[in-house]
């Protein structure tokens, strides 16, 4: 029928107009938001900057223990860090071993030099470059920033499943069997402490980089710990690779850990 | 149909126990929480947003903080006046609202809500009133 062929091509039209429609009312429509700023979201200006932060730990400089007491007290007094007497419930962000603890696999064992056997060796996270934590991670509470290469937790996130400390060879992390509270020697009210159930490590202090700072171990080691971009060459850690030989942790396995010791 | 009798009791006695909160409640108003600003907060004037987006929504403010500073490493948030903050609820909002008790928790209790961030965050950074 005539009338209904041209009734359809009116519809047609009237549709085509209507489809073309949306964009002109959202261009209004955005014209009359336009004036409330939107909120806006950014780094701090005095941030540190790297592309992957890097460590290098100057071992003939570090003579006993008492050499790397400031350095592990800096860092668990601002983190929160609890003390626990017992050993199963130990948390430890940095602390001393033996070298032939922390180099596993990685050197000849069978005799070594007595200065180097007594000497204390500094561990912590080594911020891998491939670090196998990450992977293990299933609720992806461990990740690993792409800005600057630290291995962060969101503690927010974590179902304490310990996978991530099964997956890490080098025994960086611990768990929070109990609440940290009390065993808490000092609180640090401007630092966040854990529960129970949550696991934790070093996280290259990346709340004092966010405001310009090195991190409190590498502030209180006067030198002995050095900081910085390993993939700048003109850092001062590249420098010190460059001119020192270093060796680092279980490199056999593959994880590259940004953490240089020097021998 | 010889339970009939058995059934409307039993429905009866369902009722009367289903019914029972509300009748315990009849008429009772639970007044509505009144929060206290502490002399910091006051001086201040004004939230990080209004006070009506922030009465109603400051989960969902923390909670964008929360992944800005853990995920994004962006730590300064610009409110829409240009006023600056750094996104902390350890340093920024407990620092002014540093009385848990006559602020935090009044509301939270009233709407019986349990949040968990004080397991971690702790309370009353600063130490004022
Ligand atoms: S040292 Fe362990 S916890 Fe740290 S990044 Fe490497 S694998 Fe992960
Ligand atoms: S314990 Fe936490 S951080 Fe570790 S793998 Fe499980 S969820 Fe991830
Ligand atoms: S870098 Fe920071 S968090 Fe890591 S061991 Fe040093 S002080 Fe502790």
């Amino acid at each position: 029928m005539d009338t209904s062929r041209r009734r359809v091509l009116q519809l047609l039209g009237l549709s085509a107009a209507a489809l073309s429609a949306p964009p002109v009312f959202n261009a209004l429509a955005k014209e009359a938001h336009e004036p409330a700023a939107a909120p806006q979201i950014g780094p701090s200006k005095e941030a540190l900057t790297a592309k992957q932060w890097a460590m290098v730990i100057d071992t003939p400089k570090f003579k006993s223990e008492k050499d790397v007491e400031p350095l592990v007290e800096a860092c668990h007094k601002i983190h929160n860090v609890p003390h626990w007497d017992e050993k199963r419930w130990e948390i430890k962000w940095l602390w001393a071993t033996h070298y032939e603890h922390a180099f596993t696999g990685t050197v000849s064992r069978r005799f070594v030099a007595e200065e180097v056997q007594h000497r204390p060796f500094l561990v912590l996270c080594n911020h891998c470059e491939n670090p196998p934590c990450v992977r293990a991670c299933p609720t992806k509470a461990t990740f690993k920033r792409p800005e600057d290469g630290i291995v962060m937790m969101d503690f927010h996130r974590c179902i304490g499943c310990r996978f991530c400390m099964a997956a890490c060879p080098f025994g960086a992390r611990s768990f929070n069997y109990r609440d940290p509270r009390p065993a808490l020697k000092y609180t640090n009210k401007q630092f966040p402490t854990r529960m129970k159930g949550v696991v934790e490590k070093c996280s290259f202090c990346v709340e004092r980089l966010a405001e310009g700072k090195m991190p409190a171990c590498v502030e209180a080691s006067e030198g002995k710990l050095t900081f910085g971009d390993l993939f700048d060459e003109k850092s001062k850690v590249r420098e010190l690779i460059k001119t020192h030989y270093t060796i680092r942790r279980k490199v056999n396995l593959g994880t590259e850990p940004a953490v240089y010791y020097i021998v | 149909m010889n339970d009939k009798k058995l059934i409307v009791t039993g429905l009866v006695i369902f009722l009367i126990i289903v019914l029972f909160p509300f009748w315990y409640n009849r008429g009772r108003a639970v007044p509505p929480p009144e929060v206290k600003l502490t002399e910091q907060a006051k001086a201040a004037k004004e939230c990080v947003l209004s006070k009506d987006y922030m009465r109603s929504e400051h989960m969902q403010l923390l909670d964008l903080w929360r992944e800005s500073v853990v995920r994004e490493a962006d730590r300064i948030y610009t409110n829409p006046k240009g006023k600056q903050f750094v996104m902390s609820l350890s340093n920024t909002c407990l620092d002014c609202h540093s009385n848990k008790a006559d602020f935090c928790d009044k509301c939270h209790n009233y709407a019986s809500v349990r949040p968990y961030c004080w397991d971690c965050h702790i309370d009353n950074p600063k130490e004022n009133s």
